[in-house]
This record gives structure tokens, C-alpha cells and sequence, in this order.
């Protein structure tokens, strides 16, 4: 099964099995990950979809656009690979993947 | 920055900024009765008559206007906008008391218009009706970027969760002195024992001001929302705004000199915001830009005051009018957080935000013009039926509960919103371990205002659980 796996910030892992198409964020709530919010929605306008992926898995989620940029400028938790788990389109290629979630969401 | 500001902040380096406004107010006084037999007539803070609001049904279209502050007060705002949003959800008001206004008024163009701040401008102030005159106070909220960023990151560590974790259990001890401080033999005003008192709590905490005194937060954030010129308020009489306001800078300068001082001396920084400026590069010196410093401060109060103290009567009023939702709370406190969510949503106590256009805009089948200024209705598109499923009722476990509008989307979502959760959490499990019932005594009083949705008074009979 190809799958994904999510670290909450005290180490529990939760690892979700890969669905074509989705968004992480939608992948997170779907299977009940805490620590994903989503209050737009998936909108990239509020930014408590923070996550910060694997450093080597950094260039497979694509790159944040201007939107997404500045709503991560606003949490102080952001590292050098943080995006919005919404922006982040799922794929097979994904097999593997490590994120981890931050302590809290803004 | 405006020539006001630039005036004023050079002005600052000689004459200290109280005595700078009781002279702009003394100066506006001699220009405004010289202008009155002129045909410059001068500008006239509207005072405001209640009459019984019309029936929406038997208005045209263009007649509509929601900018009335006496709409949430008569209990009219739910058809109004029910009507804007399905026959007209972006209306053009050409003739308010306020000028002229779009109003948005369904979730998915509110959201939109929030997210775009490349269209839409936040510039010069949120509120639908202008600044004071003489006022033109500078607060990131009413910021684009790039200015707006740098400023919000300066302060915004404050309410960050981080910071909010080390004052939690000093929330709590303070809520918790307060209701044991509750009468159970009597009604009381739950509006001034409870909201307003814990609320003038929190913010006393959050500014380090003097404990005894808090009071004045809460004035002064009563002066600043409830302007008439701005939001349809009570607050008509400039001579009392002008008076607030110097009052309040001096206050606050003597803080931070007092506080620079104590730093000096080796005292440790704290986690309040005059320390959080302090040590921040940007607004280190922010005491010399005294419109800028104001402003981050009475954003601080006004957004940290009328909000959270809404949303604490407001949960009350809902559960009274829901009282199955009480029973299903009682049989499962871990509902508090989904509930916080939806006595967000149910409440709504900032009404709306304002954006201007900085560009023609196409929305919703209509043109908007550069320049023209849209408000976008919070509390009309937490209460629309295309988005939230049976939006009039008060469902504590209600899915998606966080999906509201009342924080904002984009870059101005509000920077409180953690805190103002963890307020009412706290007080809901605090109230829970305490009392059986919290009954509403008769109807509420509601605020005058277009902006704060909220209440002066409503009387409440708490039963201590046995």
C-alpha cells in the first residue's frame, strides 16, 4: 500500500494510505490526523494547514506560490521546507513521504 | 505614510503627543467654527435617532441599507441579509449616512474579496464610516503589504500560541476567581460581571497594565469602536473621543518609559506586548511614532475587547435558546472546543470588515468600481444557507464547526483567534465544574453599532450544581 506518514510534534505517527488526487490537507482530515485545522477549507487563506515535509521530499510537493507564501510568513514555527498541506497535490510518486506537523497551527 | 503622521511624528520630538492632540482638537474647533457660516461647511459627526426599521419585504432593492446601526438592536439583520444574499448578494447602497457601499453577503465572495488584497485594499481604516478627524491613527489591520507584514510580525508574537501556553493558568486562576465570585441567590448583568470583567482581565494581562485600573482598557475600546463617525455608535461628542485618546497615549508613553526603565535595571523582559515591541527591531522605537503606536495598541484592546466579551454573552444567549445543546453539553464537556467554533460562528461580533477597491472588480455579476468601498459581511455569510447546512441553529457538534467566518481569511485573519478559543474554553469548562443552569432572565440589550454585534446587558440566574 502506497502511503504516506504524519508526525505529530510529541512523535505519534499516523501513517495514511495514498489517494490520487486529493490534497494533503484533505488525505489528513479524511483519516482524522489531529493538528490539521483547516478552517478555509483548503482555500490557502488561513494557514492552519502547516506542515514541514522531509527535507529529500521537499522538491517532489512543487513549489508555493505568493498566496501560499505569505500565509506561511505569518506562523512562527515556519522552517525552510514548511507549506500548506491544501497546496500539496498527492500522487503515487508520494510513496514514502515523511511530513511532520508543528506544535500548533496559527 | 500620511502627512498627518509624518507632521506628527517630527512634532513628537519637541512637544510630547498628549499635548499635540489637545491642540489638533483645539485647532479643529477654531477651523470648524470658522467654516460654519461658509459654504465649506465643516465635517459633521452624525448622531444617530432610533426609529422602528422597516419590514425588508416591502423595501425596493436600492433602498436596503444595512449600514443601519440600530439593525442588530430591532432584531432585523437576519432578513435583511437573507434577502441580500439570495436577490441581490452584491448590493450597492448609493445613499447611506456613511456614503456610499457595496455589501457582499455570501460566504464565497466574502472570502474572495478577503483573500484578494492585491483588489482589494484594507487602507485607510476597517471600519465603513471615516476616522475621527484629526485622529488618523496607523494599525497594520488598515495596512497593505508590505508595510502591513512587517508590523504584524512585530506584535504578533504576543497572542502566539507559544506565548498563550504560559499564560494559560493565569487565565484560568482569573476566570475562576471571577465566577466564584458569582451571586446564585440573584439575577445579575452577566454583561458587566462576567464578559466585560474577564475580558478587562486578559487584556490588563496581555499589555501589563496596571491591575486596578483596567477598567480604562475597557474604555477606551468602548471610545474607539463605539465612534460614531465610524460605526454608527454612541460615541458623538469629539470633545470626549479627544480627551480618551490623549488620556490614553499619556498613560501608555509613561508604561513604556517606566518599563524601559525597569529593563534598564535589570529586570527580565516580559511576555506582554509594550516588552514584545521593545525588544523587536521594527517598533523598538515605535514611542516615537506616536500615531503608529497608538494604533498597534487600541488594535490590541479594540480587537482583544468587543470580540471575546460578544462570544462569552453570546454562548450563553445560545444555549438558552438551544437548550437541548446545554443537555447534550452537560452529558459531554469534550464538546467545549467544537462549541467555541460555533459560538463563533452563531455570534459573529464583528460584523464586517471593509475593503476599497484598488481596481475595477467584477463580482457576482456587478462592477465595482476603483475606489469604491465593499464591506464584507461576516455575519451574513456565517449564515449562508449555500455554504453551512441549517445555518440559524446552534449545533455544538456541528461538522466543520471551524470553517466560520468571523476570524477572516488571508493576511488579515485575525491574530487573536488562539487566544480568544482558549478564552472561551477556559470559561466554559470553568462554568461546567460549577453551575447546573445558566438561565437568560427576559431579552438582552443590544449595542448600538454597524460593526460590534453585540450586548450592554442581559440579566442571567446561575443554579450551583449540587
Amino acid at each position: 500500500m502506497a502511503s504516506i506518514k504524519m508526525i505529530e510534534h510529541d512523535g505519534t505517527e499516523h501513517e495514511v494510505a495514498i489517494e490520487d488526487g486529493k490534497s494533503l490537507m484533505e488525505l489528513a482530515t479524511d483519516n482524522a490526523v489531529p493538528g490539521i485545522d483547516a478552517d478555509c477549507g483548503g482555500d490557502c487563506a488561513c494557514g492552519t494547514c502547516h506542515v514541514i515535509v522531509g527535507d529529500k521530499w521537499f522538491p517532489n510537493t512543487g513549489v508555493a506560490n505568493n498566496d501560499e507564501q505569505q500565509m506561511l510568513d505569518m506562523t512562527p514555527e515556519r522552517a525552510s521546507t514548511s507549506r500548506l498541506a491544501c497546496q500539496i497535490k498527492i500522487t503515487e510518486a508520494m510513496d514514502g513521504m515523511v511530513v511532520r506537523l508543528p506544535e500548533f497551527q496559527m | 505614510m500620511s502627512i498627518e503622521a509624518t507632521v506628527v511624528n517630527t512634532a513628537t520630538k519637541f512637544v510630547p503627543m498628549h499635548l499635540q492632540i489637545k491642540a489638533i482638537h483645539r485647532a479643529l474647533k477654531v477651523k470648524n467654527k470658522l467654516l460654519k457660516n461658509t459654504p465649506f461647511k465643516p465635517r459633521k459627526v452624525p448622531e444617530f435617532a432610533e426609529l422602528p426599521i422597516p419590514d425588508v419585504n416591502t423595501l425596493a432593492l436600492d433602498e436596503i441599507d444595512v449600514s443601519n446601526p440600530f439593525l442588530f438592536r430591532q432584531q432585523q439583520w437576519q432578513p435583511y441579509f437573507k434577502r441580500l444574499r439570495d436577490e441581490c448578494p452584491v448590493h450597492y447602497q448609493k445613499s447611506s449616512p456613511f456614503g456610499p457601499f457595496w455589501s457582499v453577503t455570501r460566504y464565497d465572495d466574502i472570502q474572495y474579496v478577503d483573500k484578494h488584497h492585491e483588489l482589494f485594499s484594507s487602507e485607510p481604516i476597517i471600519f465603513l464610516g471615516d476616522r475621527p478627524e484629526g485622529l488618523p491613527l496607523e494599525t497594520f489591520i488598515a495596512m497593505d503589504p508590505p508595510r502591513h507584514d512587517v508590523h504584524r510580525k512585530s506584535v504578533q508574537s504576543v497572542v502566539a500560541p507559544q506565548n498563550l501556553k504560559e499564560m494559560e493558568g493565569l487565565i484560568r486562576e482569573r476566570a475562576q476567581e471571577v465566577l466564584d465570585s458569582l451571586p446564585t441567590d440573584k439575577p445579575f448583568d452577566w454583561v458587566q460581571a462576567v464578559s466585560i470583567e474577564l475580558t478587562a482581565r486578559m487584556l490588563a494581562t496581555l499589555l501589563d497594565y496596571p491591575y486596578e485600573n483596567r477598567a480604562e482598557l475597557v474604555y477606551i475600546s468602548d471610545v474607539v469602536g463605539g465612534n460614531a463617525e465610524s460605526t454608527g455608535g454612541t460615541y458623538a461628542d469629539m470633545d470626549e473621543t479627544f480627551k480618551a485618546a490623549a488620556d490614553m497615549v499619556k498613560k501608555f508613553t509613561a508604561l513604556w518609559h517606566d518599563k524601559k526603565r525597569r529593563e534598564a535595571a535589570g529586570e527580565a523582559p516580559g511576555f506582554d506586548l509594550i516588552s514584545l515591541m521593545q525588544n523587536n527591531e521594527h517598533t523598538k522605537d515605535i514611542v516615537n511614532r506616536p500615531l503608529e503606536f497608538m494604533g498597534n495598541l487600541a488594535l490590541l484592546v479594540v480587537g482583544g475587547n468587543d470580540t471575546t466579551r460578544n462570544s462569552m454573552t453570546g454562548g450563553v444567549l445560545a444555549l438558552n435558546e438551544f437548550p437541548n445543546e446545554f443537555q447534550k453539553l452537560k452529558q459531554n464537556p469534550s464538546l467545549i472546543p467544537n462549541m467555541v467554533s460555533e459560538i463563533i460562528r452563531w455570534q459573529t461580533p464583528l460584523a464586517y470588515m471593509r475593503r476599497v477597491a484598488k481596481q475595477d472588480v467584477e463580482l457576482g455579476g456587478k462592477t465595482i468600481k476603483k475606489g469604491d468601498k465593499v464591506l464584507m459581511w461576516y455575519v451574513s455569510g456565517n449564515r449562508d444557507e449555500r455554504k453551512i447546512d441549517n445555518p440559524d441553529e446552534f449545533i455544538i457538534d456541528r461538522k466543520g464547526a471551524r470553517n466560520h467566518l468571523s476570524f477572516g481569511f488571508g493576511i488579515h485573519r485575525c491574530m487573536g483567534n488562539r487566544l480568544a478559543e482558549m478564552q472561551l474554553r477556559i470559561l466554559w469548562e470553568e462554568l461546567l465544574v460549577r453551575f447546573d443552569k445558566i438561565e437568560v432572565i427576559g431579552e438582552p440589550d443590544y449595542v448600538q453599532s454597524n460593526f460590534v454585534k453585540g450586548y450592554s446587558k442581559m440579566m442571567v440566574k446561575l443554579t450551583r450544581k449540587t
